[in-house]
């Protein structure tokens, strides 16, 4: 099993909503639970969270675009954040998904230096490293509705632009869309093998083509007069 | 390897569904409670508003639960304490119910007009209404003069629905989408979702916007259009079309009044109005008859171009001809209007182009019968896929009525009205044409002690004789809603409230009543004036408003000016009614309305704002409040809202009425009802049959089922959509001396008539750009929403705070290497009005003559809960500033005018024109800054420097 995330950046709104979504699931949560978030009511307010959505800008003006970039943990096949914890903490299970064992975390920042994507988040308060844990504790409880066995971004993402499943399984949602779609991992040079995988923007082709102007042209041409209609 | 995962014990959760209420969009909820706390919210898999999804508001609905800004009990200015000074002591709710009860006692039994009653983001405006209706004030409005009245009025005056919350999208067959301007504040949700069905089947998203930022990232094509310009680029799309014959003949002829004849007498009385026959009805010429008929008849061919001498010997010329005519023009020409727009010419041409073909060549076809007005019935229904929508960036324009108006225009043009992927109707939406709800005008009503209104404060005038002057012309409003400045103005002008009443201008009040509206902050234009006003004091030192009642939930600017605050509940603590009455959940497929309940115990001496309203209703003895006997008749908000009856069988939740319960729409009360929509999941929804669903305007059944059953004042016959505007042409001839009627003295009032109230769309400059030079102020400053805080600002949520906390000035890469400007500069930026300095980024998605920024980040210190050194006080900042809510003064006007849509009222926040030039050095930091608020009693102003929320204690 490999199980993780498709984003689709051609839908990606950038409204945060997976991050929110995250945050306040994870923040009670069993697994990685309380997140701190310091000086909350202060000056420059941050915390812990497994999702950040980034904003980039391509091109130059008028021809620029904005890309927001939805980022976290990447679950990888290779992964370097487990190869290096000293004290076993972080691992990775049989599906796939890469957790921290919070009892056994020393909060050394070795997993952080080796995770090239910024995934990981040291919770000061505990001293215990934090990330995504593809909700872990959502999708495996039999307790909740089987249409709400799914990370908590996924659930909220107004845009559909977040997918949650097994890129082993070739059938899959994931494995479709990655394949129909382009889908990329970011930093294949490194070989960690991300498994979440983004979408590319689509290109749009033409509405119109110059044919077709002409045929509207000579459709609509003749027709500025009052036509004989019944009301 | 796996290890054993702990999950959540359901066995200590409960779980309830009801209403966000983290911005306007009133998606539904699921909310897990675990220990008498959040655990999670999320969005209703079932709820037609979100189906499932939430956005980042909503899913920080916790930390609004548990804001450090809540309000925890009544508070009352210290005796003998300045006003603004926040210097409050904690009263009991009794003490406070009998203080506000007596002064209003006194106003309503002397003038009731003493009273101005003003709510921000109220939902429960048909309560709020019938309170001010009942109390005999005609000063009583909610935000929708700062916010949306252009896109309202302009929708409801021309096809009988509107932009935003009566009219959506066929997201689900549109194959051409407009965004027209910033529009992340309204709706959430429902766009988002709707975006992405469009990208998924392949249709094209056209973006409209100064910025390139929210939805217009992911738009297959943007358009950096200048700020204001809208209009003109929407009318030379209107000229291509035109030029091009690229219209649906059909559908002008039988749905809307472009063949009906227009009296041609210029100079006389009556030019400009429709030509009518001895019952009323509209004329048309008629082809094949050859002659003049009633225009409103099935069957008859009438002539879309026609001029022609009427038996009374004057001429009339069809609507159609006029409009051509003006369109054709070439001041609306692709190519005279690109330099203006900053938009090519042959992309104007293309994109007209563009929609025309999927218009007309890609029309969908969807298998349902349906009967159109005249009986007749049809075997499909054919839509012209082409959608738009626009909120705030053209509503808040002074053009913006008249933009929408052009937008309505083409969508008439390509016959894209309540079809299948197009623009769609929402009940109680469409309505007559304007609707039959009047303001009440009379003075002999309006100044009677004791007594309610007859009519309800707030309507849609159509002629001069509907405002709300005295027999002089003066306003009777506070906020001169109604008079000549702003004759179409349903939402009100509370932009305008505090500085007319600080001034006494139309008349001094007593008392200002403000719900859930931050006037002493970012609702407000002239911010620093505004907040002297309320404080400003008359030669015998008497506050200049006497006595000012703020309710809200939470600590935020306006709070500390109030003489009286009354603390709110928050949304998962009260009892709330989204009622088709007011502004309901409908979808263009049902309609639908929707409650809140409370899913957590108070932990607080705070009430809910409908139960002290439903209270002071009853000690006040407002009729419609009080039995026979004398008795109050509702107990509290939600007996109110099961028991009270608007017409029989009609009460603000049109779900599981009837004793039984079984009644949908139309019944008796049902004492059940809460209890019905709590097992319901808080909605209602009653979904169309197929033959409804489509041309509500013109369809038989859905018509005849609306009048029937009382709720949506569907007009019997069909509603005609207005291409030409017969009540704007009324008031035009007021000002230009030729009406029957009442008629402007002033002769700046004069001016503005027969200017602005053109009966067909035009464009014109904004009026503040207009009146100052483009040399010294070459820059619009308008701002954007940000998805992620827009309408949450309230309790300046913990965790939304920590994406959002502080803003910059955003300007064009391009032009600010021009200007010697680069990344983190401080910049002064100066408007006409004032200046403010902040702190400079560039970018590339930024229209080259437009600056901007997000709006209402900035607080003032030590309100929202928040640390006297929080970003949002210290590197935050307010556009506000900047703006007048007056206009500059023109040489030959008789007074300041507002600074708003002169058809509308509606402020005209986006007109500001700036000059940004670099900081000297030394110079930085935010300014404007405003000396850090008082705490609140009970607020030792501590706050955690890590804070580690969660539902049970970590293991």
């Amino acid at each position: 099993m490999r199980l993780g995330l498709v984003i689709d950046l051609d839908t990606c709104v950038g409204c945060h909503a997976c991050a929110t979504a995250c945050k306040e699931w994870n923040a009670s949560s069993p697994v990685g639970g309380p997140l701190s978030d310091y000086e909350p009511f202060g000056p420059k307010p941050s915390g812990v969270w497994f999702n950040r959505v980034r904003h980039y800008e391509v091109g130059e003006y008028p021809e620029n675009k904005t890309i927001n970039f939805p980022m976290s943990c990447m679950h990888c096949v290779d992964a370097d954040c487990v190869t290096v914890c000293p004290t076993g903490a972080s691992y990775k299970r049989d599906d796939g998904i890469v957790l921290v064992d919070q009892d056994k975390c020393m909060g050394c920042n070795l997993c952080a230096w080796a995770c090239p994507y910024g995934a990981r988040e040291l919770d000061a308060a505990t001293g215990t490293m934090k990330k995504c844990t593809l909700c872990v504790d959502r999708i495996n409880d039999e307790l909740l509705p089987p249409e709400e066995r799914q990370p908590a971004c996924v659930l909220a993402c107004p845009t559909h632009a977040r997918f949650f499943g097994d890129f082993d399984d070739p059938e899959s949602e994931v494995s479709r869309l990655t394949a129909e779609r382009g889908g990329f991992g970011l930093l294949p040079e490194l070989a960690y093998a991300p498994v979440n995988q983004y979408l590319p923007p689509r290109e749009l082709k033409a509405v119109i083509g110059p044919d077709e102007v002409k045929a509207l042209l000579e459709r609509g041409l003749a027709s500025l007069a009052s036509p004989l209609i019944r009301r | 390897m796996t290890r054993t995962i702990a999950f959540d014990k359901r066995s200590r959760q409960q779980t309830h569904f009801t209403t966000c209420y983290m911005c306007a969009c009133r998606c539904g909820i699921k909310v897990t409670i675990e220990s008498n706390k959040v655990r999670f919210i999320q969005g209703n898999l079932n709820h037609p508003v979100n189906k499932g999804v939430l956005c980042a508001k909503g899913s920080a609905g916790i930390m609004k639960q548990y804001s450090a800004a809540k309000l925890k009990k009544p508070l009352m200015r210290r005796p003998g304490s300045e006003r603004g000074a926040a210097d409050f002591v904690e009263i009991e709710w009794d003490d406070a119910l009998d203080i506000v009860a007596a002064r209003l006692a006194k106003i309503r039994s002397t003038n009731p007009t003493q009273l101005a009653f003003f709510t921000g983001r109220d939902q429960m405006q048909a309560l709020s209404g019938l309170w001010a209706q009942q109390f005999g004030t005609p000063n009583w409005a909610a935000h929708g003069g700062f916010c949306s009245v252009n896109m309202a009025v302009a929708g409801l005056y021309t096809i009988g629905y509107s932009f935003w919350e009566f009219g959506a999208p066929d997201w689900d067959h549109a194959k051409y989408f407009l965004l027209w301007g910033v529009a992340e504040d309204h709706s959430s949700n429902p766009i988002k979702i709707g975006l992405e069905k469009l990208k998924r089947r392949g249709a094209k998203f056209v973006s409209i916007n100064p910025v390139r930022t929210g939805y217009s990232a992911i738009a297959d094509e943007w358009l950096p259009i200048r700020p204001g310009t809208d209009g003109l680029l929407a009318l030379a799309i209107v000229h291509v079309l035109l030029k091009r014959g690229l219209i649906d003949w059909e559908f002008l002829i039988r749905y809307t009044n472009a063949p009906w004849l227009v009296v041609q007498t210029p100079g006389i009385a009556g030019d400009g109005l429709f030509a009518r026959d001895g019952q009323d009805n509209p004329l048309v010429w008629d082809q094949q008859a050859q002659k003049v008929v009633n225009g409103l008849q099935p069957e008859i061919a009438p002539a879309l171009f026609a001029t022609v001498r009427l038996d009374d010997g004057r001429f009339a010329r069809s609507v159609f001809a006029l409009a051509t005519e003006r369109y054709l023009d070439d001041r609306y020409s692709p190519e005279h209007v690109a330099a203006e727009c900053g938009v090519a010419a042959e992309t104007i041409t293309r994109i007209a182009h563009e929609m025309a073909h999927v218009a007309f060549n890609q029309a969908v076809e969807l298998p349902i019968r349906w009967t159109d007005m005249h009986g007749r019935t049809h075997d499909k229904v054919v839509g012209r896929p082409v959608a738009m929508y626009a909120m705030r960036g053209i509503s808040a324009h002074s053009n913006g009525f008249h933009t929408c108006r052009a937008l309505h225009l083409i969508q008439m043009l390509l016959g894209a009205l309540d079809g299948p992927g197009n623009f769609r109707a929402r009940a109680p939406y469409p309505r007559r044409i304007p609707m039959r709800s009047l303001p009440e005008n009379d003075p002999a009503v309006i100044f009677a002690p004791d007594t309610p209104l007859k009519r309800m404060p707030n309507g849609n005038p159509t002629r001069p004789e509907d405002l709300v002057i005295d027999k002089n012309g003066k306003p009777m409003r506070i906020d001169k809603a109604y008079s000549w400045e702003a004759p179409l103005s349903p939402h009100g002008l509370m932009h305008m409230v505090i500085t007319n009443a600080a001034n006494g201008d139309p008349y001094p009040i007593d008392t200002l009543l403000l719900f859930m509206a931050n006037m002493a902050w970012n609702s407000t234009m002239n911010t620093a004036e505004v907040r002297e006003m309320l404080v400003r004091k008359d030669e015998h030192g008497e506050y200049a408003i006497p006595f000012l009642v703020v309710v809200d939930a939470f600590h935020s600017e306006t709070v500390n000016f109030a003489d009286l605050v009354l603390p709110d509940t928050t949304y998962l603590e009260r009892y709330d009614a989204i009622s088709l009455l007011d502004r309901p959940i409908s979808e263009p497929d049902a309609a639908g309305d929707a409650i809140r309940h409370p899913v957590l115990e108070l932990d607080r001496d705070v009430r809910p704002w409908q139960d002290v309203l439903v209270e002071l209703a009853s000690r006040l003895k407002f009729p419609a409040f009080t039995a026979a006997d004398g008795s109050p008749k509702f107990s509290d908000y939600k007996d109110f809202i099961v028991n009270y009856e608007k017409f029989p069988g009609i009460g603000f939740l049109a779900g599981w009425r009837g004793v039984d319960g079984k009644s949908s729409l139309r019944g008796a009360p049902n004492p059940k009802q809460w209890e019905k929509y709590i097992e319901n999941q808080s909605f209602f929804s009653y979904r169309w049959p197929d033959n409804m669903r489509y041309y509500k305007f013109a369809n038989k059944d859905y018509l005849e089922f609306a009048e029937k059953n009382a709720l949506f004042g569907t007009p019997p016959a069909a509603v005609i959509m207005q291409m030409y505007s017969e009540p704007l042409q009324k008031f035009r001839l007021a000002g230009q001396g030729l009406y029957d009627g009442p008629q402007p003295s002033s002769a700046t009032d004069r001016e503005r008539l027969a200017k602005y109230f053109d009966p067909l769309p035009f464009w014109y400059e904004p009026l503040e750009s207009a009146r100052i030079s483009r040399t010294e102020f070459p820059l619009h400053a308008i701002t954007q929403r940000p998805m992620m805080m827009y309408h949450s600002w309230d309790s300046q949520n913990a965790w939304l705070r920590q994406i959002i906390s502080e803003n910059f000035l955003y300007m064009n890469r391009g032009t600010a290497a021009r200007l010697g400007l680069a990344d983190f500069d401080w910049v002064w930026v100066e408007s006409h009005h004032g200046r403010l300095r902040c702190q400079l980024k560039t970018m590339e998605g930024c229209e080259a003559n437009t600056v901007w920024t997000w709006n209402a980040v900035g607080r003032q210190a030590g309100t929202a809960g928040l640390n006297n050194d929080a970003s949002e006080a210290t590197a935050g900042f307010l556009l506000n500033h900047l703006i007048s809510e007056l206009l500059p003064h023109s040489r030959g006007e008789d007074r300041r005018l507002t600074n708003s849509d002169p058809v509308t009222g509606q402020a005209a926040w986006f007109d500001l024109r700036v000059k940004v030039s670099k900081c000297a050095p030394g110079e930085t930091g935010i300014w404007p800054r405003f000396a850090a608020a008082e705490r609140l009693p009970g607020d030792d102003g501590r706050r955690p420097a890590t804070w580690r929320y969660h539902t049970v204690p970590a293991s």
